[in-house]
């Protein structure tokens, strides 16, 4: 394997691994429950990307069969995680979790 | 043929799918392919919501591109979000009117607007009408809601043709 390539996997685990970490931040910093929301769905989103590329990128070197069942994690990421976020938000407000006061407008009676 | 082909597009994307997940295009992993791809639509028919076709392939081509690089962009934004100053964020929760009563449409755009960062759709009306979405840092309510029927509904509608 090149040092090109070597490179770019390294460069795509570090993106990804940085996002997923700014991520889990989010989740210590944010104040409440639907802000937090956002930092596990969303940072992570880009940080599995990058993580799937590296791994596209590796072993398609390292075998030069071209790999493509990574692609499937991202589908089925993309179907499960919009679910999950929903589920979780219904749950916050069906137990009427506290929003932080700076939050315009208001959530749903459940 | 409606019986035992029930939908084809659904058979052809399971059969891509197979392949996918074997990572390998051998004709066996084909022809088992085929098998499944055969199968799993003719059992799970009934369960199924009503499907509308996909009228402009073209269209969901260039509106899976535009979410992904929202996705990208966005990403980064919230990224930022979060490291510089939390308190700072200005969340609101929002109600989107839909101009659809297709299910499935609504679940797409629902899905589209969680994945998309800075946004969550938190909840939909009992009459199917509204979507309540929750944003993270939202300067315009009303700005959002437009950007989110413009961007993503308008587009939605018309590649369904609902």
């Amino acid at each position: 394997m090149s040092v090109w390539v070597e490179g770019l996997v390294a460069a795509l685990i570090l993106i990804g691994a940085g996002f997923t970490l700014v991520g889990s931040i989010g989740l210590v910093r944010l104040q409440d429950v639907y802000t937090r929301l956002h930092g596990p769905t969303k940072a992570t989103t880009l940080g599995v990307g990058g993580i799937i590329l590296a791994s596209l990128v590796f072993f398609t070197a390292q075998t030069g069969v071209l790999s493509v069942h990574e692609v499937l994690i991202t589908l089925f990421l993309f179907i499960t995680a919009p679910v999950s976020a929903h589920l979780l938000a219904k749950t916050a407000m069906h137990r009427q979790e506290k929003k932080v006061q700076s939050t315009r407008g208001e959530p749903w009676q459940q | 043929m409606k019986r035992w082909l029930p939908s084809p597009m659904l058979s052809l994307m399971l059969w891509g799918l197979w392949l996918l997940l074997a990572n390998d295009f051998s004709p066996g992993q084909m022809v088992l392919g085929v098998f499944f791809a055969w199968l799993i639509p003719v059992i799970t028919e009934p369960f199924w919501l009503r499907r509308p076709r996909i009228v402009k392939p073209g269209k969901l081509v260039m509106f899976v591109l535009m979410v992904h690089r929202d996705i990208l962009v966005a990403n980064m934004a919230v990224a930022k979000l979060i490291l510089s100053s939390p308190s700072q964020l200005r969340p609101a929760f929002v109600e989107v009117p839909l101009d659809t009563d297709n299910e499935f449409v609504i679940t797409v755009l629902a899905s589209v607007v969680s994945l998309t960062p800075g946004t969550v759709s938190a909840d939909i009306s009992a009459d199917r009408r509204t979507l309540l979405v929750h944003g993270l840092d939202v300067e315009d309510s009303a700005a959002l809601v437009a950007s989110i029927k413009q961007r993503y509904e308008a587009p939605l509608k018309e590649i369904f043709g609902c």
